[in-house]
């Protein structure tokens, strides 16, 4: 990937049509009628329950509605009914795959509303464990993304053989193999033992071997590089536009990073580049992903090396019956499927007054449309996977 | 990195009739918003997109304020009979009085704006219904950022606030046929809390309240009913 | 019926002695074919199950068939909301007998964390029979191994004939069930009351 991406996301809108930003309408080839599917919401590619209304002129797409709420477990509602803390083992459920992001997401935000400290030791475990999801988000993701291609079987099973040593490393430092409630507000719950970081040195020496593997495995591959070369293109004026974060951003060209703009955590401390994406397309999303994993270990490396003495968290945070000061505030960190916030609003009392999740992975699906308008039909399946959503976090 | 007090400032100067307020957030987050007259809504959008390059809005919510009894103290003079000395005399009183009105309530629609092209953010701004019944309109965003075009749904869905020139306004997460707002404070849930085993607190009064109201109810309908059947599809 | 030791010692003479039943099950039990249908946290743990670390195929089950209509079993595998309570009964009607159902995790036995959403279903056993739970939050997968090994024992002790026979080999057993509709407030009915009543509480 060069950096040659033109920045069209930047130019001014005043000389543009003001539907710009819509999804484009395209007739059907002659006057057959037009045939409505419903993929979903149990569909084998659908990543749990969502559903797609695809309109097919044949097997070109005309119309695509995206269809929510089959996984909608009120969070929003349940967290105005309990403390703060209590929303924490919620947080986990969001989005499943990657519970110790959204943790720390909730943890930020609630740390911005009370203004509370984290001591260095517990933003360094944060960060190892930021990067720890994020590889085997990515990982899980690229896996998922080829099954849907056909491939089913071996590169999902690479992707969970590096998953499950690092869910061993999780279980190890929280208790849980995917619902870790660990984080808590100023700081983490318990501390990481050095038996713990030298395992965790030890998974993390053997990651690159991992990328190298898939790199190998995946990269070159004929078919793949066919059917997603050119394949669900993404411009990215109407990512930044319609809301679109993270690998998916990064992949239409845009240089927009949480990690970097924001700093939260100790983040401007590590060396580590923003992958970038030249043809906006499928195959650009999952080449992100991939070198993402290798930044994501390079961060580890030096996180591990760096990692200071002291306690996990701070001795005057409050953790639970707190009331904080009414106000409003909005965290967000770099989630590995993008923008993941937290917006709280508190009058005083024990409870948020409200609290709502801005999750990425909705977020993301806007252009869901926009991308598979034009293509075949199988192709939907591919365009539906590089965007990489969990449902939990979708319907939340 | 813009203050509120600038893009106010900035926004005056381009459209004067905005109508701009600052909303102060006494948080330590110091994340202060503007509220915008829903009328100049999507000019004051347009502007904030195209001149201050805020290209990128993150997050839409809906907030509900639900009407509410403000008490109040009020200083009162009034005349009070006194008698002092056997002799009744007329003295005027100054006296605390607490006084309760019903503040009206609203919905509300927050927006956090980033700019992806100066890295900058977030601009916090609100807007606010009339009332929480009849008059729910706001104008859309969706035209200016494509991005609130799921959110506005969802808080319509949620909240009932509708957006004016929203392009595809349907529930997003609860079934076409659903008639309530759950996201209000008043929502009230339907009762099917049948069987709660190890219930407590809230949990444990709502079971208590749902089998009380299903053992009435169908002690009405059907009462040579076993009274180990208590709650079966009563609930509805 | 055969008596176990002479049966015993038959086989040590060679000799292969079985009953239809027992051939039967024994055919049923070691090639359940589950259905591939993740709802939400509890399928990403499923996932696992399949993969070479837990090794699903060990037990016959590693065919995930995507149409209901290949399918033995049904994994519910996550929160079970109101929105999607339909599609599920309706995908359990559209399975072939014989049929079982594993409700994976507290969400899919009582609502679990979520039991007080107001989308959430309390319960799928309030419109479909289960025949394995597993508590959890999500369980491991080593729970849903020992889920598939229950569910094993009971397909090996159900009998061909007579009382509690499968529900295929018995001409008055239910098939469909009635799939609920979702109505303006709650779906209708909000639940079946021939598959489920509410247990009374003792306190």
């Amino acid at each position: 990937m060069t950096a040659t991406h033109k920045l069209v996301a930047f130019e001014s809108d005043k000389t543009r049509p003001d539907d710009w930003n819509r999804p484009q309408v395209i007739e059907p080839d002659g006057d057959a009628e037009l045939l409505e599917v419903a993929m979903g919401p149990h569909h084998p590619s659908t990543h749990g329950v969502f559903r797609m209304d695809v309109a097919l002129d044949g097997e070109r797409v005309i119309r695509l509605k995206p269809v929510f709420g089959y996984l909608h477990r009120n969070h929003e509602k349940i967290a105005e009914g309990i403390s703060y803390l209590g929303s924490m083992p919620f947080t986990d459920r969001l989005d499943y795959v990657c519970p110790l992001t959204n943790n720390w997401a909730y943890a930020l935000a609630v740390e911005k509303l009370t203004g509370q400290a984290v001591p260095e030791r517990a933003e360094y475990l944060r960060v190892i464990l930021g990067e720890l999801t994020r590889v085997q988000n990515h990982a899980s993701s690229i896996g998922f993304l080829i099954q849907e291609m056909g491939a089913s079987g071996t590169p999902l099973m690479y992707a969970f053989r590096e998953r499950e040593k690092i869910l061993d490393l999780f279980e190890e430092l929280t208790g849980a193999r995917m619902m870790c409630n660990y984080m808590r507000f100023g700081g983490c719950r318990v501390d990481a033992t050095a038996g713990w970081l030298a395992a965790t040195r030890k998974v993390v020496e053997g990651l690159p071997g991992f990328t190298e593997e898939i790199e190998r495995l995946l990269c070159s591959n004929e078919i793949l590089m066919a059917r997603t070369q050119g394949v669900g293109i993404l411009r990215p004026d109407l990512a930044v536009n319609a809301g679109v974060t993270g690998p998916m951003l990064r992949a239409s060209g845009v240089n927009y990073d949480i990690r970097k703009v924001d700093g939260y955590g100790v983040y401007n401390r590590f060396n580590f580049r923003v992958p970038l994406g030249d043809h906006w397309d499928v195959y650009d999303r999952f080449m992100i992903r991939l070198l993402e994993m290798r930044e994501s270990i390079k961060i580890l490396e030096q996180a591990l090396k760096d990692i200071p003495a002291g306690p996990v968290m701070d001795s005057k945070a409050k953790i639970r019956g707190f009331r904080p000061k009414p106000g409003e505030a909005y965290g967000r960190i770099e989630s590995p499927k993008g923008e993941l916030g937290f917006y709280l609003i508190s009058d005083g009392g024990p409870n948020p007054y409200r609290y709502r999740v801005r999750p990425p992975s909705l977020m993301n699906l806007t252009v869901l449309e926009d991308m598979a308008i034009g293509q075949n039909v199988a192709d939907v399946v591919l365009i539906f996977g590089s965007v990489d959503i969990v449902l939990g976090e979708v319907d939340r | 990195m813009m203050t509120v007090e600038e893009i106010k400032a900035a926004i005056e100067a381009a459209l004067p009739d905005a109508g701009v307020e600052i909303v102060c957030n006494p948080s330590v987050s110091g994340q202060h918003s503007l509220r915008l007259a829903p009328a100049q809504a999507v000019a004051v959008a347009k502007f904030l997109r195209d001149d201050l390059l805020f290209d990128y809005l993150s997050n839409v919510t809906g907030v509900d304020w639900p009407d509410k009894e403000v008490a109040e103290k009020v200083r009162v003079t009034r005349p009070v009979t006194k008698t002092v000395d056997g002799v009744e005399t007329t003295v005027e009183e100054t006296v605390e009085e607490t006084r309760k009105r019903v503040a009206p309530g609203c919905l509300e629609a927050v927006y956090h704006l980033y700019s992806v092209a100066q890295k900058q953010g977030p601009v916090v701004f609100r807007l606010k219904t009339v009332n929480r019944t009849d008059q729910v309109e706001l104008p859309s965003l969706t035209p200016i950022w494509r991005s609130a075009e799921f959110q506005e749904r969802e808080i319509f869905d949620l909240f009932g606030i509708v957006f004016t020139g929203h392009p595809d306004l349907r529930r997003l997460l609860m079934w076409d046929g659903f008639k309530d707002h759950p996201m209000r404070r008043d929502y009230v849930e339907p009762d099917d809390f049948e069987y709660e085993p190890t219930a407590h607190d809230q949990v444990l009064a709502r079971a208590l309240a749902h089998q009380a109201a299903s053992r009435t109810a169908q002690e009405a309908a059907a009462p040579a009913l076993g009274a180990g059947q208590e709650g079966t599809g009563a609930s509805q | 019926m055969v008596d176990e030791g002479l049966k015993i010692e038959l086989g040590k003479q060679g000799v292969f002695v079985t009953t239809i039943e027992e051939l039967y099950n024994w055919g049923r039990r070691s090639s359940i074919w589950p259905m591939q249908f993740g709802l939400a946290c509890c399928a990403i743990e499923m996932i696992a199950t399949t993969m070479a670390r837990y090794d699903i195929a060990r037990f016959g089950a590693e065919v995930f068939r995507p149409s209901p209509r290949q399918a033995d079993m049904m994994i519910i595998s996550g929160t079970v909301t109101k929105r999607m309570a339909p599609q599920v009964v309706r995908l359990y009607n559209q399975m072939a007998e014989p049929k079982y159902v594993i409700a994976m995790g507290a969400c899919a036995i009582s609502g679990g964390p979520f039991k007080q959403g107001y989308n959430v279903l309390k319960g799928i056993d309030r419109y479909i029979p289960v025949d394995v739970h597993i508590p959890g939050c999500p369980p491991r997968p080593e729970a849903l191994l020992q889920a598939f090994m229950t569910l094993q024992k009971k397909i090996d002790g159900q009998h061909l004939t007579g009382e509690g026979r499968p529900r295929h080999l018995d001409a008055e057993a239910q098939g469909e069930f009635p799939v609920p509709v979702p109505g303006e407030h709650d779906l209708e009915p909000a639940s079946n009351p021939g598959v489920w009543t509410a247990p009374v509480v003792i306190r």
